[in-house]
C-alpha cells in the first residue's frame, strides 16, 4: 500500500496549483477553475484521512460529499455572474471588474 | 503484486491529477485549460477507487466533469470573445507563484515523514497516522451505509436537508442573475 | 470462469495472479468486441424496418437480405480520405470520436447479462453507467468546438442544452427501480425482479425513463442536435471517413445500450423460466431472454423513431422541464411512500409481493389520471387561445372573396 502523505502530498500540490490559478489569472472562468481545482485538493484529503485513520465510520465520505455540493452551487452562482457580467460590460478580465474600486 | 499494481495505479492518477491541474493553471487556450480540468478531475476519481470510495468517484464523473465541467465549458464558449487575452496572466503572477510554492512548501513540512524530523507532528498530524500505510480493510459496499447515515436522525438529516436548501438557493440565484431583463 | 482459470493454471502452468490478469483482459476483449459489432446487426435491422415503416425495400444487395451491407459501408468509410478542416483545433478534433466512442463501450462493464456472465458487479454499477454515458457529451461537445464551424458550435450548444436536461428526469426515474430493489448493483436490480417485473410496479418511471434516455442519446424526435434541415449536421458536419462511423457507431451503441438498461432496470433483465446459476443452459437462456427483450424495446425505439416528427427546440425544453421533471419528480415521492406503507414481505415470491405491487401500481394509476386531467385543462385553453387568433374567414374556401382591387 501506499502510505498516507503520499495522497496528502498530492493534496497539497493540488491545492497550490489552485491557488496560482486564482491568484495569476485574469479571465473570471479561469479563476473559478483554479477553485474547483482547491476543493478537488481538500475532498482528496478528507477521503484519504477517512480510509486511513477512521475507516470504521463513513464521515469523510459525507464530508466529501457535501463538498459536492458546494462545488456545485459555487460553479452555478459563480458562472451565472460572469456570464451577467460579460453581457452588461463585454469582458470576463478580472482586472477590468473594478466598478467598486477606488 | 496486489501492491505493486495499487502503486502503478496511485502513479497514473496522481500523474493525471497534477498534470491536468498544471496545464489548467498554464495553458493560455482556455478551451484547452477547461478539457484538462476534465482529465484531473477524471485522475481525483481514480483516487476516490483507491481510497475505496466508489460512489464518490462515480458521483465525481457525474456530477463533477459530467455538469459542472460542462458548464465551465459552457461559460468559456457564451464569453468566447475573451478566450484569447493578449496576457492570461495578470501583474502579480509571479508573486502568486511564489505564495502557492511558499503553501506548498508549508505543507509538505507538515503533512510528511519531514514533520516529525522538525518537531512539527507533535503539534500537528501525529507521525504515525502520516506513515500509515496499512490501513484495516474496508468494504467496498458503502453506499447504503452512507444513505443510512445521511438519513439518520443522529447523524446528517441537518446538513443533508441544509445543502438541499443551498442547492435550491444556489439554483434560483443562477437564474435569477443570469436571465436577461425582459425589456 | 473458474474453469478457465483451472486451465491456465494446470494446463499451462501460469501464475495465480498471472491468470487472473489474463482472464480479466480476456473478459474485457469478449465484453468490448462483442458490444463494438452488435452495431453491424442493428443497422441493418434498423435500415430494414425503416424501409417497412416507409413502404421499401431497403438493403438487399450485400449477402442474404442485404445483411453483409453495414461491412461493406465500414470498408467504404474505411477507405476514405479523413479530412481535417485547416483551421480547427487539431487534438481535440481527433480525440472527439475516440472518447465518444469510449464513453459508451465502458457502460457494458456492468450489463449482466445472464446470472454468470457480468463484467464487473459493481456495488454503484447504474450510476457507473450514467456517469460513463454522461462523457459522450463532452465529445460531442469537443467535436463541435474543435472543428471550427458555426454549425457545428450550434450543434454543441444545442446539445448541452437537451443533454443536461434531460439527464435530470432520467436519474430521477432510475432512482424508482433502485428504490425498489434496495440496492445500485445491477445483478442485484435483476434478481429484485424474481417474481414481478418492476415495469409492472412502476410503469409511468419505465416510461419517462425510456422518453428522456431517447433523448439522451439524441435520436428522433429529440435528434435538434444534427437537424439536417436547420444546421445541417450539427456538431459532426466537419467529420468525414472513419472519424464520421465512429460518432455514428457510438450513437447506434448508446441507443442498444439504453434499450439493455431498460431491460435491465424493468423489464426483469435475465429473468424469466427456467433462468438460474445451477445448469449449464441457464445462463445461456438468460442471455436469451435479455436480447429478445432488448430487441423487443429497440422495436419500439424504432416505431418511434420513424412515426414521431422531431420536436422544435423550444418545445424539447418545454417538454422535458414542464412535464418530465415534475411528473417523474411525484412518481419518485408517491412510489417512496406507497412503498414505505406495506410491510417487506417475510420471504420473497409472487403472492408475497403482490400487495406492494398492486399498492404501488394504484399510485401509479392515480399518477397517470391527474396527469391526463391536467394536460387536457392545458389543450383546451391552448386550443382557446389559438382559436381566437384565428380568423376563420381566411381559410374558409365558401367564404366570399374580397374582391379584387379596381385598379386592375
Amino acid at each position: 500500500m501506499v502510505p498516507l502523505w503520499s495522497f496528502l502530498i498530492v493534496a497539497a500540490a493540488l491545492f497550490c496549483l489552485g491557488v496560482y490559478g486564482v491568484m495569476a489569472r485574469r479571465n473570471a472562468v479561469a479563476i473559478l477553475m483554479g477553485v474547483e481545482l482547491m476543493l478537488n485538493a481538500s475532498m482528496i484529503n478528507l477521503v484519504a484521512f477517512w480510509r486511513y485513520v477512521n475507516p470504521g465510520e463513513i464521515n469523510g465520505q459525507v464530508f466529501a460529499a457535501f463538498i459536492f455540493v458546494v462545488a456545485a452551487a459555487e460553479a452555478a452562482v459563480g458562472l451565472a455572474l460572469v456570464i451577467a457580467i460579460y453581457r452588461n460590460r463585454r469582458t470576463v478580465d478580472a482586472e477590468d471588474i473594478n466598478l467598486l474600486k477606488w | 503484486m496486489g501492491d505493486v499494481v495499487f502503486a502503478i495505479a496511485f502513479w497514473v492518477f496522481t500523474l493525471l491529477t497534477l498534470g491536468g491541474g498544471l496545464a489548467v493553471v498554464t495553458v493560455r487556450n482556455l478551451f484547452h485549460a477547461a478539457l484538462f480540468l476534465l482529465v484531473s478531475l477524471f485522475g481525483v476519481a481514480g483516487l476516490f477507487v483507491l481510497l475505496v470510495a466508489p460512489f464518490l468517484a462515480a458521483i465525481q464523473v457525474l456530477v463533477y466533469m459530467g455538469a459542472i465541467g460542462i458548464l465551465i465549458i459552457f461559460a468559456i464558449m457564451l464569453t468566447r470573445g475573451m478566450m484569447r487575452l493578449e496576457h492570461p496572466f495578470n501583474s502579480q503572477a509571479v508573486a502568486g507563484g511564489a505564495v502557492a510554492l511558499l503553501v506548498f512548501v508549508g505543507l509538505v513540512l507538515v503533512v510528511t515523514p519531514l514533520a516529525d524530523e522538525i518537531g512539527l507532528a507533535e503539534v500537528n498530524i501525529p507521525a504515525e497516522i502520516i506513515e500509515e500505510d496499512d490501513p484495516a480493510d474496508v468494504d467496498y459496499e458503502t453506499v447504503s451505509e452512507m444513505g443510512r447515515v445521511i438519513a439518520d436522525r443522529n447523524g446528517f438529516v441537518l446538513p443533508f436537508e441544509l445543502a438541499s436548501i443551498l442547492l435550491t438557493a444556489a439554483m434560483i440565484g443562477a437564474i435569477v442573475v443570469a436571465r436577461e431583463d425582459e425589456a | 470462469m473458474t474453469f478457465i482459470e483451472e486451465i491456465l493454471r494446470e494446463q499451462l502452468g501460469l501464475s495465480a495472479d498471472l491468470a487472473a490478469l489474463l482472464i480479466v483482459f480476456g473478459g474485457v476483449l469478449v465484453v468490448a468486441t462483442g458490444g463494438l459489432l452488435t452495431p453491424i446487426i442493428t443497422i441493418w435491422l434498423e435500415r430494414k424496418v425503416a424501409a417497412r415503416f416507409q413502404d421499401r425495400i431497403g438493403p438487399n444487395r450485400v449477402g442474404p437480405l442485404g445483411l453483409l451491407q453495414t461491412i461493406a459501408d465500414v470498408l467504404k468509410l474505411l477507405s476514405k480520405e479523413q479530412i481535417t478542416p485547416r483551421d480547427a483545433d487539431k487534438v481535440v478534433f481527433f480525440l472527439a470520436p475516440i472518447l465518444m466512442v469510449v464513453s459508451v463501450v465502458t457502460m457494458f462493464a456492468v450489463i449482466p447479462f445472464s446470472p454468470l456472465a457480468i463484467g464487473a458487479d459493481l456495488s454503484i454499477g447504474i450510476l457507473y453507467a450514467i456517469a460513463v454515458s454522461s462523457l459522450g457529451t463532452i465529445a460531442i461537445l469537443m467535436g463541435g468546438w474543435g472543428s471550427n464551424n458555426k454549425y457545428a458550435l450550434l450543434g454543441a450548444f444545442r446539445v448541452i442544452a437537451q443533454l443536461l436536461s434531460y439527464e435530470v428526469p432520467m436519474i430521477l426515474a432510475l432512482l424508482v427501480p433502485v428504490l425498489l430493489a434496495g440496492t445500485m448493483s445491477m445483478q442485484g436490480i435483476t434478481e429484485a425482479q424474481a417474481n414481478i417485473w418492476f415495469v409492472f410496479f412502476v410503469p409511468v418511471a419505465a416510461v419517462v425513463f425510456f422518453i428522456s434516455s431517447t433523448a439522451e442519446v439524441g435520436r428522433q424526435p429529440f435528434d435538434l442536435l444534427e437537424a439536417e434541415s436547420e444546421i445541417v449536421a450539427g456538431y459532426n458536419i466537419e467529420y468525414s471517413g472513419m472519424q464520421f462511423a465512429m460518432f455514428y457507431l457510438g450513437e447506434w451503441l448508446h441507443a442498444v445500450v439504453i434499450c439493455l438498461l431498460t431491460a435491465i432496470l424493468f423489464l426483469g433483465g435475465w429473468q424469466g423460466p427456467l433462468v438460474n446459476a445451477d445448469n449449464v443452459i441457464g445462463p445461456i437462456l438468460g442471455m436469451v431472454y435479455l436480447i429478445a427483450k432488448t430487441t423487443l424495446l429497440y422495436f419500439v425505439h424504432m416505431w418511434i423513431r420513424f412515426t414521431v416528427p422531431r420536436l422544435r427546440i423550444d418545445h424539447l425544453m418545454a417538454f422535458n422541464w414542464k412535464f418530465l421533471v415534475p411528473l417523474s419528480v411525484f412518481n419518485m415521492l408517491i412510489v417512496a411512500f406507497i412503498w414505505k406503507l406495506f410491510p417487506a414481505p417475510e420471504e420473497p415470491g409472487f403472492v408475497a409481493e403482490l400487495p406492494r405491487a398492486l399498492g404501488v401500481l394504484v399510485g401509479n394509476i392515480a399518477l397517470v389520471a391527474v396527469t391526463l386531467s391536467l394536460l387536457q385543462g392545458y389543450a383546451t385553453r391552448e386550443r382557446q387561445k389559438v382559436e381566437g387568433l384565428v380568423d376563420e374567414t381566411l381559410y374558409d374556401p365558401r367564404a366570399p372573396r374580397v374582391a379584387a382591387s379596381a385598379t386592375d
